[in-house]
């Protein structure tokens, strides 16, 4: 999978990285031609309107851990997380925390990923949505860079790196029995 | 552009910036806006703007963390102030302490801006910027770990014969220094950064300062102590070519330039025992007069003093032996920058009172410019019999760093 999109999803960082440049100077006019050209153009995808803000891990020396942030969808499409991929974890899934009805917490895996419609953000926090790692290859430490991919329904996918810090939350228990993840 | 800013639109600052800091704009639009909003709501406030002061222009002032030099020294001091030192674990090795300093600086960038830090569990505690300003400092132990070279200054001072100095005020790893005129900003911002930095250190000593509220002295008034004193008249101007050259390092290891040698003591001052000095006595003892601050010799504050003028009875008016004569050298490369803070802290035993003065000093040259002066007091300072350092330490403050990048980047 992500081999087949890297160069796809190169191009489509390069952009972003340049609108968010040059929207200082030139915010609306550049902003109106990527929103004009979305549409008609075949290389825009969710990758090029997704950006992630404030994303961050929870450091973990081994097991389980999570990442947050606020997705950005700047597009004029609505998108949809559908996977993550990182080589930090042996495994690693889009999930979200319910209420089991007894007060505690369980965390489980989300159903058709995380829609982010178009203009708007999916906030992925501790108690809410998050991307989980499971199988930690090696301690995360804190001030540690966690390199991800999140891959989106169009097959687009957009490469992370965001900051590891110490935290005490995110503590909620795992119903992964009917998913075998491990 | 209406969506709500980054991070869950957390920020009141930029929901009130019309969304020109929300998520994407850029870092460069957040800091225009942000000189826009220190030039209306006064950082440093003009006197139209307190005119116009809105209910929240305290909270809502904002001192830049990035820059060529560390805020915090430079900077108009608030009316609160924690010191918090830091000895680090065993085995926090160069490369962690890179993962240190940019976790703390970029949580520092944020928290000063009014903005949560990343993974900041009571977010809401952090939109009230309120003048916030985190600085740190390395200790010896520090510049060791990152294998670096250490100017020969950063060490322990010289023992003086006035001290009585006790470990769990002195010394330390890393220093990291916070002000703010709001101390509920300040409580949050220092347990954001120790929650962060407790994977590489423990807590040493921790020490609480104040001064007047924010606005309720005219800005520019010097501060007084405890003792009731104008304390920190004499102070190379923020700002000036003269307290670059006292405080900044422009020739020393690399990693220092632009960073400065921080020295803090913790002086007991015995209110109980200055409860029994009337005021002749007690302003011979200074050589300044109390209400006004003045010299003996002169009228207003600022006056120079005359220390050849005599009495009718031959004696000098500013004695000898007095804290004014005694802390002033001839020699100009001997002074120092202060920035102290009073504490008053829960008393002990019979005492009512347990209070005195954190004196930050900030100097290039913490050897040829504090030193001296200390040593001169040391022998000879009437004060001395009302005052009592307890606690010292000494710290390499580096320079600061620009957008993207951290505090200590010279050195590890």
């Amino acid at each position: 999978m992500r081999t087949i999109h890297r160069s796809l999803l190169a191009s489509a960082f390069v952009a972003v990285a340049a609108l968010s440049f040059s929207g200082c100077a030139v915010t609306g006019a550049v902003v109106e031609s990527a929103a004009a050209e979305a549409p008609a153009s075949p290389v825009a995808d969710a990758a090029a309107s997704v950006t992630l803000t404030d994303g961050w891990a929870k450091a973990a020396e081994s097991g389980m851990t999570a990442v947050f942030g606020s997705l950005e969808n700047a597009g004029a499409e609505d998108v949809v997380v559908v996977s993550a991929a990182t080589d930090a974890a042996d495994a690693i899934e889009l999930h979200e925390v319910v209420a089991d009805g007894s007060g505690t917490m369980t965390m489980r895996e989300k159903e058709g990923g995380f829609p982010i419609p178009a203009g708007d953000h999916a906030h992925l926090e501790p108690g809410g949505d998050h991307i989980m790692l499971m199988g930690l290859t090696g301690p995360l430490l804190p001030g540690d860079e966690l390199d991800l991919t999140i891959t989106f329904d169009d097959g687009s996918s957009l490469d992370l790196t965001v900051p590891v810090k110490d935290y005490e939350g995110a503590n909620e228990s795992y119903d992964g029995g009917e998913h075998g993840a491990h | 552009m209406t969506r709500e800013s980054a991070g869950g639109g957390f920020s009141r600052r930029q929901l009130l910036l019309g969304g020109a800091a929300a998520a994407g704009a850029g870092a460069a639009t957040a800091l225009g806006a942000e000189a826009a909003w220190r030039a209306s709501a006064g950082g440093e406030a003009s006197p139209a703007a307190s005119v116009v002061a809105s209910a929240t222009t305290v909270g809502d002032a904002v001192v830049p963390f990035h820059g060529e030099h560390q805020a915090g020294i430079e900077t108009t001091p608030q009316a609160h102030a924690l010191f918090i030192a830091l000895d680090l674990l065993d085995g926090v090795d160069g490369a962690a302490l890179r993962r240190l300093m940019r976790i703390l600086s970029d949580d520092a960038a944020r928290l000063t801006r009014g903005e949560p830090a990343l993974a900041d569990s009571e977010p809401e505690l952090a939109l009230v910027p309120a003048r916030l300003t985190v600085t740190f400092g390395f200790g010896p132990g520090f510049v060791a770990r990152a294998g670096a070279t250490a100017p020969s200054w950063l060490r322990p001072l010289p023992a003086f014969a006035i001290d009585r100095l006790q470990s769990a005020w002195s010394d330390g790893d890393l220093l990291i220094q916070l002000g703010a005129d709001d101390p509920v900003t300040l409580a949050h911002a220092a347990r954001m950064l120790l929650k962060d930095a407790r994977a590489f250190g423990t807590v040493r000593w921790s020490q609480r300062g104040f001064r007047r509220a924010a606005g309720a002295e005219a800005s520019g008034t010097t501060m007084r102590n405890l003792f009731g004193q104008v304390d920190g008249t004499v102070n190379p101007a923020p700002g000036s070519a003269d307290f670059a050259d006292v405080v900044w390092i422009g020739d020393g290891p690399r990693w220092l330039e632009g960073g400065t040698g921080m020295v803090l003591r913790r002086i007991a001052m015995d209110l109980d025992g200055w409860d029994r000095v009337d005021r002749p006595g007690r302003e011979f003892a200074v050589g300044r007069r109390l209400d006004t601050g003045a010299p003996l010799t002169g009228e207003a504050e600022h006056d120079e003093p005359d220390f050849g003028a005599v009495s009718k009875l031959g004696f000098p008016v500013i004695s000898e032996v007095s804290h004014l004569r005694r802390s002033r050298s001839d020699d100009p490369r001997e002074r120092i920058f202060r920035r102290g803070y009073n504490y008053d802290d829960a008393p002990v035993g019979s005492s009512v009172s347990d209070a005195g003065l954190l004196f930050a000093a900030y100097q290039a040259d913490v050897d040829l410019q504090f030193v001296p002066i200390q040593r001169r007091l040391d022998e000879a300072d009437l004060l001395n019999e009302w005052t009592t350092p307890i606690g010292s330490a000494v710290f390499a403050i580096p320079p600061g760093c620009a957008e993207g990048g951290y505090v200590g980047e010279t050195i590890v």
